[in-house]
């Protein structure tokens, strides 16, 4: 339980044949989504220093887990991200202008796709994971090919919430797929204080649930135990918990300063310069004469580009009105909340009350 | 014919017409399904509807709570059975985050209409933690509806307006009125809408409002005091916690000019508060007194040895209305 499947090794060396599932246009479009994420993250971490953003959750280190898990979705499947998701919900299609919206501040930033069942993200951790629980269990009555996705970290799996989704999803066998992004930290407890069980990966054991403990930032090991996971949960064989061992290269949030409880500079420098996903994956595709500088240097240009139209998109969508807070609370509202929206029209400053 | 019906057999009336009319809804929680429920109010519908509709499942109020929030945005109707109000508490994180936010988050793309069925309320003799009247920790939060019948009819009607809700509904059931009455129910299906207090007695002089199981005790008040003392009271039914029937109220203070509310439920910033403060935004230059509070004691429900004088009597009430009438 404790192995690590790997299927790219760090060297960009593959460790076992892929032979048939995954084809090179598969691998070309993984490689260019890793490269359009990480640009999306960087630059949503610039909007947020020079203010133009609220704080920010990045990801970057973990774009082999989002990506590679999303690709494996179908439309129609449910998305259940954590606030460090984002990545996953872009490859799945959400727009990047939404995430932009979200991270801005407006409500409007956690609305899905038509057709795509992305939800917001969550911010309680591992409460989604039951409702990915949920959904997948509907989709189960009502006969609907679909699986559920929830995403979530180490320290969720602490919570109660975590071994409820899973008890209840083995069960019921619902065709849910629990993807743990393991980087390590819980905020700035380190994995060895949040558990004494030596992987996650093996907690599926108790509730008699494939569990499998992947290398996060080897993207192939990552999409095809994903789409195993989903022909599993298709076939009516239940759920599935993925640990994906990875790492978050920088903060928590931008809120958070990661030298107070680690070796950054040690620790990022490892896994950003011997484990890197991208790099690796890179450097595989080379070698294979499917990747040179001429596309990469084309990749960066259009990826910024569709980045700059999604911000510019972003920042010109009109301002939330005070009156939207009262919207969607209710399929109707309330008398109060009717009232309470009046109240708004009313003076705000002293200034404004006639004498 | 007329045809008499305890509030449990009201309730499980309801959800078997309603799982039978309609396919999305099914039941979940503990016990419910081959034990019927630990007040047998699903007894029977797992034979009827079977075991994918009436779902017993692992003992995990959040994980019922949650999956429900799932199985309601992807298209069925959930009611989840909690076995006892102070049993909630490990699933009230999925309620409050996201039960009732579901709506506002999405901006409307994804509801949960759910049901949250629980009995709740002292004076059954029940353990420790059995016995909790918390309504105000549901009311106070935006995105979640609470009812809370009083009589089987009512019972009845509002659960089938609850699970016909497009919102989360906390559907509260005086424990202690379970099998205390039986009251003719009609046997078609019917909503009692929620939102909408009823006038169950008209009076003149005071006002009382109720819900649950304590709208019992404010009606033996007020026949009291008005065989007594000759006062007109008039009994209100709130039924709905939140929304409050904001006219129901006021239309009543305008009518008797005072008023007494009655509560199980702790004091401080309990339902009585938000009920004088609509008094005072509404009705002030009506009343003649000031509103009196009856209420559970700002104390952990006791044990049951002394569970009777935690809550309001009808003695406790009837002075609430001496003092409000001689003010």
């Amino acid at each position: 339980m404790s192995s690590l499947y790997q299927v790219l090794t760090p060297a960009g060396e593959l460790t076992a044949a892929i032979d048939g599932r995954l084809d090179e246009s598969m691998m070309i479009n993984m490689y260019e989504q890793m490269v359009r994420v990480r640009l999306f993250d960087r630059k949503s971490i610039h909007l947020q220093r020079q203010g133009r953003m609220g704080t920010y959750a990045p990801f970057e280190g973990q774009e082999a887990s989002q990506v590679g898990s999303a690709l494996a979705l179908k439309p129609g499947d449910w998305l259940f991200p954590t606030y460090r998701d984002h990545a996953a919900a872009i490859v799945h299609g959400q727009s990047m202008a939404r995430v932009f919206l979200y991270w801005m501040g407006h409500m409007e930033g956690s609305i899905s796709p038509k057709g795509l069942n992305i939800m917001p993200p969550c911010v309680p951790i591992a409460t989604q994971m039951v409702h990915a629980v949920g959904t997948a269990w509907a989709s189960k009555l009502q006969n609907e090919q679909h699986v559920s996705l929830a995403y979530f970290g180490d320290g969720a799996t602490s919570e109660g919430d975590f071994h409820e989704a899973l008890n209840f999803a083995g069960v019921f066998q619902t065709p849910t797929i629990f993807f743990c992004q393991n980087n390590g930290y819980a905020i700035s407890v380190p994995f060895s204080q949040q558990s004494a069980s030596k992987t996650i990966a093996q907690r599926a054991a108790a509730y008699d649930i494939p569990g499998v403990r992947i290398d996060g930032n080897d993207i192939f090991a990552v999409w095809l135990t994903m789409q195993e996971a989903v022909e599993r949960a298709l076939n009516g064989q239940g759920p599935t918990l993925i640990e994906a061992v990875t790492f978050r290269y920088g903060a928590h949030t931008t809120a958070d300063d990661p030298k107070k409880y680690r070796d950054q500079e040690k620790l990022a420098k490892e896994w950003r310069s011997e484990r890197d996903p991208i790099q690796r994956l890179r450097t595989f595709l080379v070698r294979r004469g499917l990747w040179n500088d001429a596309k990469e240097a084309e990749l960066i240009a259009r990826a910024n580009e569709q980045i700059d139209a999604a911000l510019a998109e972003a920042e010109s969508y009109p301002k939330s009105r005070p009156e939207d807070m009262f919207k969607h609370v209710y399929a109707e509202p309330t008398w109060m909340a009717v009232e309470q929206e009046g109240e708004l029209a009313k003076p705000a400053k002293k200034e404004d009350i006639p004498a | 014919m007329i045809r008499k019906l305890t509030m449990i057999q009201a309730i499980t009336e309801a959800m078997d017409q309603k799982m039978a009319e309609d396919s999305r809804v099914m039941l979940l929680g503990e016990d419910i399904g081959v034990n019927g429920g630990v007040f047998r109010a699903t007894e029977d519908l797992i034979h009827k509807y079977g075991a994918t509709r009436v779902v017993d499942t692992p003992l995990s109020e959040a994980g019922m709570i949650g999956a429900a929030i799932g199985l309601a945005m992807n298209g069925l109707i959930p009611v989840v059975e909690i076995q006892f109000l102070a049993f909630i508490y490990p699933g009230f994180e999925q309620i409050v985050s996201h039960a009732a936010r579901m709506r506002y988050r999405t901006r409307g793309q994804y509801h949960v209409p759910m049901v949250i069925r629980t009995p709740y309320g002292a004076g059954i003799r029940g353990p420790e933690l059995h016995s909790e009247s918390v309504e105000t920790f549901f009311a106070h939060v935006p995105g979640l509806k609470v009812v809370a019948p009083s009589t089987p009819y009512d019972a009845k009607g509002l659960l089938i307006a609850a699970m016909e809700d497009p919102d989360p509904v906390i559907f509260l059931e005086p424990t202690k009125l379970y099998r205390a009455f039986k009251e003719e129910v009609p046997e078609e299906m019917y909503c009692v809408p929620i939102g909408k207090a009823k006038v169950v007695r008209e009076g003149t002089d005071i006002s009382i409002f109720a819900w649950g199981a304590m709208l019992r005790v404010a009606e033996e008040a007020a026949k009291r005091i008005e065989r007594e003392q000759g006062a007109s009271c008039e009994v209100v039914d709130l039924r709905t916690i939140y929304p409050l029937d904001r006219d129901a109220i006021v239309q009543s203070i305008k009518k008797t000019g005072r008023a007494v509310v009655v509560h199980e439920a702790h004091k401080t910033a309990g339902m009585g508060a938000e009920i004088i403060s609509i008094i005072n935004d509404e009705a002030l230059i009506y009343l003649k007194a000031p509103v009196k509070r009856i209420t559970g004691f700002d104390v952990p429900v006791p044990q049951f040895s002394i569970e009777d004088d935690y809550l309001p009597t009808p003695a406790r009430v009837m002075s609430g209305i001496v003092e409000t009438l001689t003010f």
